[in-house]
């Protein structure tokens, strides 16, 4: 009978920390006032953590922007609070948080970080009626399943890929490009589409390399595209990799300009790349944060607060200020009130103007190119965006 | 004989009342936790014929699971245009899963211990790579919009409502996993009564013997792979239809890593052993999450980052139940006692040289 | 032959570091039977704890191979702890257990590891400071950098070095020995544990070494860096004969041209069909293929079989 003691006392252990967990309901909230719980989904763990940090930072930055305004809505005084959960880029875990948000009744979702966890956690939000707003996926499926309640804030992959494709031939005129992806949905979307557009036209598209997003050397790619001599490389994928990358093109004597998505236009990319990263081009969606009427100012709080934007922050202070400003024009915080409100957005961000189209896909959306000069992104062109 | 059926009668009606306690007392997430800890079940129990019973050590067992994933998820969505029914792609699963087996097991048959274990992981890791490469499965983007599980009428995915209390898709898919698993345990347990079973235990005891003694130690091994790899493939085929979206990152090498922990630390063997190992690795990551709420109320600040707080327990978890318990938490006492004859000799076999 | 030159050059290089790696699973491997999951866990604290050594140093604007070498020597005797303390608690009591239970709680002690690392070191990717001008060496049209030299030189000497311990010193006859039997050892009047412990100590120094030569030839550092790292130099050394010193080199280095190579050539050899995307396919393919015909890899002893 021992034998079954230390199962029996793991399990009351186990139920112990739950019922725990869940005897702690949101409390601090004076009488009379509304809590209206925002959840957010990101990686906080595994290889992404820092990027799910960033977003986490983000979304914290504008809840708390939100509650120093001191919102009436619905004749109630109303206070945001943020719930945070590590989804850890696993699209099984991000279905039990998502489901976690639906029994906790949130008011609306920021996230997931990945399109992998944000396809099949947005059909549990669209079963349970909540609005969910991506600041970081890419991949076109997640807004074409006919869920009513996904949007984003972030042009997709076939979007950004097409305007730089057309660009590497128009501005910078390249003739031949190397493409290398890192096999994810993300990076291999975007160099898809780029490919595409590259060859419409008419740069020659000499190969199409493939990495992995765990990967540090990336030698034997390079040294195959240094034997093709292209005018420009252009990877897919994120800044943990390209940073890296940039050291080894140089190292390599590889002299081919370079270009990368929004997942290398980061702070992270200038440390990683050093000096080797002199002269690399980027691309961020949305208008240069300096150019827009918020953006300055959003800038210099963060970076007081929480230190450099990492990546998409921006992108997820917009979308939590995209529904709020539609709870305001609902004059409520029930989803199924505000919903159709949040579909009629209409709202100056920090990132963009943000519309969305009747998919939930941003409307317009303009891409910035970014250029590295003297170690600071430099905007250079507005591409796209057709008001 | 009375008692025994009163018994079977209770944890009968335990197993049916256990969601709808688990959602009134713990909400819905629960409820779908418990799916995917039956899921577990159902690979734990297959993984464990290969480890458990033939004691083949396998890394790559999750590239079954993949197979029969993304066999449903090609047959039965709009991909390829396909949709066809349960009753067709389920065997059909683990047929698929069950030659990718046996094709795995051919070659690696002469092979022992740990050097099974890399072989193992390396065809895991080209399944995924073949999965995240090709056309057929839209590569690193998977596949989406798949059918919910079907079958006749009744659709798993949509809301159903018994005696006015509403029943969610969760609920449904909770009772088809109980029966699959159900019927799993049977097979499991006649497995290891039968001859094949008591051969197997032979090759894991003493290969050596056992082929001396007239064994197909080849045919017994390709059979325990097939087998394993089978169950496998019908969690895949299941997990497909219930997740409705399926890319390449949901077969990693770390899921392997997972399914084998639930079988060592559940008890090699010991059917009981390995469903309660499968139930606990996959509740506990869940059930260290209120770790911030703890610290908040506790210290009145957030120290430590909780996400990596409850990794961190995770893994102590695993460390402490193993030094405690290193036959697993419920092992088998059949092979307790084998394990502690060993003893005396562990230890003592000639090993390669430095 | 430029180019296949530079991917030849590239994978030693790369196969090296693997080899180092390779080492530790190989040396514990051969004494205790264990696979020692968290290996690659402690390459990684050996590339952070180097890492924070440099930065430190880096700001006050030393630089130079000197900073390299003290940021390895002051990661040596953290990893070295580390191991030691590893042993200790995750494995020491699980001698006598069945052989998958130290498995299970090696693979406790890496996800442990990350979420430490994390918690210290931040889920930043962390930049390895430049320190070194790094000059580059043209050899019939391929580059070879200095770092690149180095990390070969210091391979071949640790190797030799390895060697020279496990090959010539009582330390290294009692180690044998306690592989051969450890119980018949202990009867001869060696310490078991002593030496186990002497095994775990050498294999993370050798970690060290290598964590802080990866993080300076690739430039990058994160917590996360081990997983694969260790993964890889594990299937090096069951490629080269787990349990063999020449073996670890031999299957580091063929695995890191392997790679390289298949990078580089499948697309063309395939004309276009197959890409550097398979080129981990290669690899494995090629493992499976080996130990088809030598079951116990390409040095490992043959008829070690236990009767």
């Amino acid at each position: 009978m021992p034998r079954l003691l230390t199962p029996i006392v793991l399990s009351l252990i186990t139920i112990g920390l739950v019922s725990c967990g869940k005897s702690t309901e949101p409390s601090s909230a004076s009488p009379g006032t509304l809590t209206v719980l925002i959840g957010a989904s990101n990686p906080m763990t595994g290889p992404q953590a820092h990027l799910g940090k960033d977003n986490e930072n983000g979304t914290r930055m504008a809840i708390e922007d939100a509650n120093a305004q001191g919102l009436t809505i619905g004749g109630q005084k109303v206070k945001f609070e943020l719930v945070s959960e590590d989804d850890s880029a696993d699209p099984k875990t991000g279905t039990i948080v998502a489901q976690k948000f639906a029994d906790q009744k949130v008011s609306g979702v920021i996230g997931h970080l990945n399109s992998g966890t944000t396809i099949p956690a947005s059909r549990i939000y669209s079963e349970a009626g909540i609005p969910q707003i991506s600041p970081s996926a890419t991949n076109p499926k997640y807004t074409h399943q006919g869920f009513k309640t996904a949007f984003r804030v972030i042009p997709n992959d076939t979007q950004q890929g097409g305007e730089l494709g057309r660009y590497v031939a128009s501005k910078i005129g390249a003739k031949t490009v190397a493409v290398m992806d890192d096999s994810t949905q993300y990076g291999q979307g975007l160099a898809n589409q780029f490919e595409e557009a590259a060859k419409a036209a008419g740069v020659t598209v000499l190969t199409h390399e493939h990495t992995d997003d765990k990967a540090t050397d990336f030698q034997a790619i390079l040294t195959n595209i240094k034997a093709k001599k292209p005018d420009i490389i252009f990877y897919g994928g994120m800044d943990a990799q390209s940073g890296p990358m940039m050291k080894q093109i140089r190292s390599l004597g590889i002299q081919a300009k370079f270009l990368t998505g929004d997942g290398g236009c980061s702070t992270e990319f200038l440390t990683l790349a050093g000096a080797a990263g002199e002269g690399a081009y980027c691309s961020l969606p949305g208008m240069p944060i300096e150019k827009m009427p918020k953006g300055e100012d959003f800038k210099k709080r963060f970076n007081a607060k929480y230190g450099e934007i990492q990546d998409y922050s921006p992108y997820c202070y917009d979308a939590v200020m995209v529904m709020i400003d539609a709870m305001k024009r609902a004059d409520s915080t029930v989803p199924s009130k505000y919903l159709p409100e949040l579909a009629k957005s209409n709202y100056d961000g920090v990132t963009a103007h943000i519309s969305f189209d009747e998919n939930g896909d941003l409307k317009g959306g303009v891409i910035t190119v970014y250029k590295l000069l003297s170690g600071k992104w430099v905007p250079q062109d507005t591409l796209g965006g057709k008001p | 004989m009375k008692s025994k059926v009163w018994l079977g009668l209770l944890s009968l009606a335990l197993i049916i009342a256990l969601p709808f306690g688990t959602d009134l007392i713990l909400g819905r997430s629960w409820v779908r936790l418990l799916d995917f800890a039956l899921l577990y079940a159902m690979l734990a129990l297959g993984l464990n014929i290969v480890v458990g019973y033939a004691g083949l050590l396998d890394l790559g067992y999750v590239a079954f699971y993949a197979v029969g994933a993304y066999l449903y998820a090609m047959l039965a969505s709009p991909h390829l245009g396909m949709h066809w029914p349960l009753w067709a792609l389920l065997p059909m699963g683990a047929l698929v899963a069950a030659s990718f087996g046996a094709l795995l097991g051919a070659p690696t048959l002469g092979l022992r211990g740990d050097y099974l274990a890399i072989v193992t992981m390396g065809f895991g890791e080209i399944i995924r790579i073949f999965l995240r490469n090709l056309n057929v499965t839209n590569g690193p983007a998977g596949i989406d919009l798949i059918d919910p599980i079907q079958i006749g009428g009744f659709s798993f995915g949509a809301n159903h409502s018994l005696l006015g209390w509403d029943l969610p898709g969760i609920y449904s898919y909770y009772f088809l996993f109980i029966i699959l698993t159900a019927l799993i345990i049977l097979i499991s347990h006649r497995l290891s009564d039968s001859r094949i079973g008591r051969a197997w235990s032979a090759i894991r005891e003493d290969e050596i013997a056992a082929k001396s003694s007239g064994l197909n130690t080849r045919h017994l091994k390709l059979m325990a792979f097939a087998m394993g790899a089978a169950f496998g493939g019908v969690s895949g085929v299941l997990f497909a239809g219930f997740q409705g979206f399926i890319s390449p990152e949901s077969f990693t090498m770390g899921e392997s890593i997972m399914i084998l922990c639930m079988v060592v630390l559940g008890g090699m063997g010991h059917i009981s052993g390995v469903i309660m190992g499968a139930i606990l690795l996959a509740i506990l990551p869940e059930a260290f999450r209120p770790l911030s709420q703890f610290q908040q109320a506790t210290f009145g600040h957030v120290w430590l980052d909780p996400a990596n707080l409850r990794m961190l327990m995770f893994a102590i978890a695993l460390i402490v139940v193993m030094i405690i318990r290193p036959e697993g938490l419920w092992p088998s006492p059949v092979h307790r006692r084998e394990l502690h004859a060993n003893d005396s000799e562990a230890g003592s076999s000639q090993k390669a040289a430095l | 032959m430029d180019i296949f030159l530079q991917q030849v050059i590239n994978g030693l290089v790369q196969g090296s570091l693997y080899a180092l790696v390779a080492l530790g699973y190989t040396m514990v491997y051969g004494i205790i039977e264990l696979v020692n999951f968290a290996h690659g866990e402690v390459v990684m604290v050996g590339a952070l704890v180097g890492l924070s050594v440099i930065e430190r140093m880096a700001a006050r604007g030393d630089t130079g191979w000197g900073v390299i070498a003290i940021g390895v020597l002051v990661a040596i005797p953290s990893c070295m702890a580390l191991g030691l303390g590893i042993e200790r608690i995750a494995y020491r009591p699980l001698r006598k257990a069945p052989r998958l239970a130290p498995l299970i709680s090696a693979i406790g002690v890496s996800i442990a590891l990350q979420q430490l690392a994390a918690l210290i070191w931040g889920r930043n990717y962390l930049h390895y400071p430049d320190v070194l001008a790094n000059p580059q060496f043209h050899i019939g049209g391929a580059v070879i950098t200095q770092v690149q030299l180095v990390i070969l030189g210091i391979t071949g000497i640790l190797m030799l070095g390895t060697w020279v311990i496990v090959q010539k010193t009582a330390l290294g006859r009692a180690m044998r020995a306690s592989a051969q039997n450890p119980s018949v050892a202990g009867l001869m009047g060696v310490n078991v544990d002593r030496i186990i412990a002497s095994t775990f100590l050498m294999g993370s120094g050798l970690a060290a070494v290598a964590g802080v030569l990866v993080g300076t030839y690739y430039g990058v550092g994160n917590h996360t860096m081990g997983f694969m790292l260790g993964l890889k130099a594990f299937t090096a050394a069951v490629l080269g004969g787990i349990g063999s010193l020449w073996g670890a080199m031999l299957g580091g280095l063929l695995l890191g041209v392997i790679e390289n190579l298949g990078a580089g050539y499948l697309s063309s050899l395939t004309n276009g069909a197959i890409g550097s995307n398979y080129s981990d396919v290669l690899a494995f393919l090629m493992l499976i293929g080996v130990l088809i015909f030598r079951p116990s890899g390409l040095m490992g002893e043959r008829g070690s079989e236990k009767v």
